[in-house]
């Protein structure tokens, strides 16, 4: 598609993403905000899934760590200093990922799928059979942190506005983040890395250090979702860690697009949305949602990044394969 | 630990293991011979459960359930095989895994619908319901050795449908080349099904064995699930044998895992997947 038009299709949403919350009610902004926070969640996994070609089924892990430590690293009865505990929870989940990275990179394929299911298993039970974290009743963040900097206070989380607007921020500020490594050398290395990692051996690269370099970001930035997930909803349980978690956001993945990371903001989007309008019609939603994922595979390889162009080319074929 | 408690543990232990190995049979196989990483495999366990759940109270009889479950539950591997699984050898494995995430859901909302979110329970049958003394204070469910024995005749038995039979010959080289068995003129699809039923069978075999000691409730499949990838992780895709030792493994290690470290019982299974793995990166029985 024209790079212009979708320029401006991207520019347009963000303006409308801006304008929401002084339209919508107080609610819708943060079901918004808990989309953009997934939105981050769902970019961080396609740079492993879409640009690397390593499908890891257990990102929840990092995000769910990154979601204690903003309990756990606060005081309890005050606030903790954001630009202290925002860094330092997306540190913790950056040396988990580095550290699981050494194992599961070993590993290729089908094995990594596992291995990454397995380890994010192991990370799971750690909150959940221990009493870390309250265990498996979860734990209150009884209050959000603090954005004093310096003496000056430039906004304040208890605000929803605020909020919603530093979560925007955060959206875009990855989106912009990974669009650049991307363009990088690096992220070609990357990109070289999904089409033919033998090749780029060859070529005197060390895959390796590559592979774990972009799952240790791609950790740190599920941690910053995770983070301000908790954040969001004031309570972290071990649920944030589980394999069904890693399974939605694979999903938004998959949805959006692999290796397009409007996509994956698209494919939170569409999730979300998903849910919110099954679960108003029936508390059964995930026999509909379940019934999306089936047909979506079956039907839409390629997600909804690729729909344009598979309309368009209905259309020219004259509707002979589109 | 005395002696009676240490083998009552690796009784237990060896019952666990060997459920387990049921289980993950048909996902090592499944994987192995046409290629698919079938997340819904633990749905089929949790539909044995709740099959013998609903059938015991309609037969009164376990036995009889377990009578009618087995080719009830042929008969939907089959089906689903050819409706939904039969579209996916051509795949790549995301795509795989996402599609039997969306059965999960699917069959986890149809079991919610069918019989609801309450946990239920299965009585043992009565002509094992029993226990073997072993001190003044301590004895054996019988019930337990059953399972531990139906498991291994299931084991032996499927030695020799490997080893001996036709079928097995056909199996042992469709996981070993694929394009090669279709060349030779065997119908692959029909093996594809067979052996996907199979697999069915021993899961959902596994539910209705487990429903008595382990009781049925919501998500049951999930847990399963992931342990039985665990073991077909250490055991190398598409090794029976592997799978087996390595369930073994992973029987022991999480029930002496919660015996001498409770609090981390958990995580034990992980730990032991992560060495072997640094140890063998393709597991145990890799074949090359």
């Amino acid at each position: 598609m024209n790079p212009a038009i979708t320029a401006t299709f991207k520019l347009a949403v963000l303006a409308s993403l801006a304008a929401f919350p002084f339209y919508g009610s107080e609610f819708y902004a943060e079901v918004v905000a808990k989309i953009l926070i997934l939105a981050i969640f769902a970019m961080s996994l396609d740079l492993l899934v879409g640009f690397t070609g390593l499908v890891s089924f257990g990102h929840a892990a990092y995000f769910g760590i990154a979601a204690y430590m903003a309990v756990m690293l606060s005081p309890d009865f005050a606030a903790a200093n954001l630009w202290v505990v925002l860094p330092a929870s997306m540190l913790v989940s950056a040396i988990a990922a580095f550290v699981i990275g050494l194992f599961v990179l070993r590993t290729k394929g089908i094995y990594f799928i596992m291995v990454t299911l397995a380890f994010s298993q192991m990370a799971y039970y750690i909150f959940h059979d221990t009493k870390l974290g309250g265990g498996s009743d979860g734990i209150y963040l009884d209050f959000r942190p603090d954005a004093t900097i310096a003496g000056f206070t430039p906004f304040s989380f208890n605000e929803t506005l605020h909020l919603y607007f530093f979560v925007l921020a955060l959206m875009v500020l990855v989106y912009v983040f990974l669009t650049l490594l991307l363009r990088s050398p690096f992220g070609r290395v990357l990109v070289g890395i999904r089409s033919n990692e033998h090749r780029m051996q060859s070529l005197g690269y060390a895959t390796f250090r590559y592979k774990l370099a972009a799952f240790t970001i791609a950790g740190a930035l599920a941690g910053l979702a995770g983070f301000m997930y908790a954040v969001l909803f004031g309570f972290v349980t071990p649920e944030y860690l589980s394999w069904h978690k890693s399974g939605d956001v694979l999903l938004m993945v998959i949805l959006g697009g692999m290796g397009n990371l409007a996509g994956a903001v698209a494919g939170a989007f569409v999730f979300v949305g998903l849910q919110e309008l099954f679960s108003d019609w029936t508390k059964h939603w995930q026999l509909l949602m379940g019934g999306v994922i089936v047909l979506v595979v079956l039907f839409m390889p390629g997600g909804l990044a690729a729909l344009p162009g598979r309309v368009l080319g209905f259309f020219r074929k004259g509707g002979k394969n589109g | 630990m005395d002696f009676t408690t240490f083998l009552i543990q690796l009784l237990n232990a060896l019952q666990y293991g060997l459920l387990l190995f049921l289980v993950a049979i048909g996902l090592t196989l499944v994987f192995g011979i046409m290629g698919i990483i079938n997340l819904a495999h633990g749905s089929f366990y949790m539909l044995g459960a709740y099959m013998a759940f609903v059938l015991t109270g309609m037969t009164g009889n376990l036995m009889l359930t377990i009578a009618i479950g087995i080719p009830l539950a042929f008969v939907f591997g089959a089906l689903l095989e050819a409706l939904l699984f039969s579209h996916l050898y051509k795949r790549d494995h995301l795509e795989q895994v996402l599609l039997t995430y969306g059965l999960i859901l699917i069959f986890e909302e149809l079991r919610s619908l069918a019989v609801g979110d309450d946990v239920h329970g299965v009585p043992v049958p009565e002509m094992f319901a029993m226990s073997i003394p072993l001190s003044d204070t301590l004895s054996y469910p019988v019930y337990r050795l059953v399972i531990s024995g139906v498991c291994l005749l299931l084991a032996v038995g499927l030695y020799f449908l490997i080893q001996r039979t036709r079928l097995g010959m056909v199996i042992r080289a469709g996981s070993h080349d694929r394009d090669m068995v279709q060349a030779l003129g065997i119908d692959i699809n029909r093996l594809y099904r067979t052996v996907f039923a199979i697999g069915v069978v021993l899961a959902a075999l596994a539910g209705m064995l487990a429903a008595p000691i382990s009781s049925v409730y919501p998500g049951m499949g999930g847990s399963v699930l992931i342990i039985s990838f665990v073991i077909v992780v250490i055991g190398g895709i598409g090794s029976v044998w592997g799978a087996l030792v390595a369930a073994l493994v992973i029987g022991f290690a999480d029930t002496f895992g919660k015996v001498f470290v409770p609090e981390m019982a958990g995580l034990m299974v992980y730990l032991v997947m992560a060495l072997v793995l640094l140890w063998r990166p393709e597991g145990i029985f890799r074949k090359g």
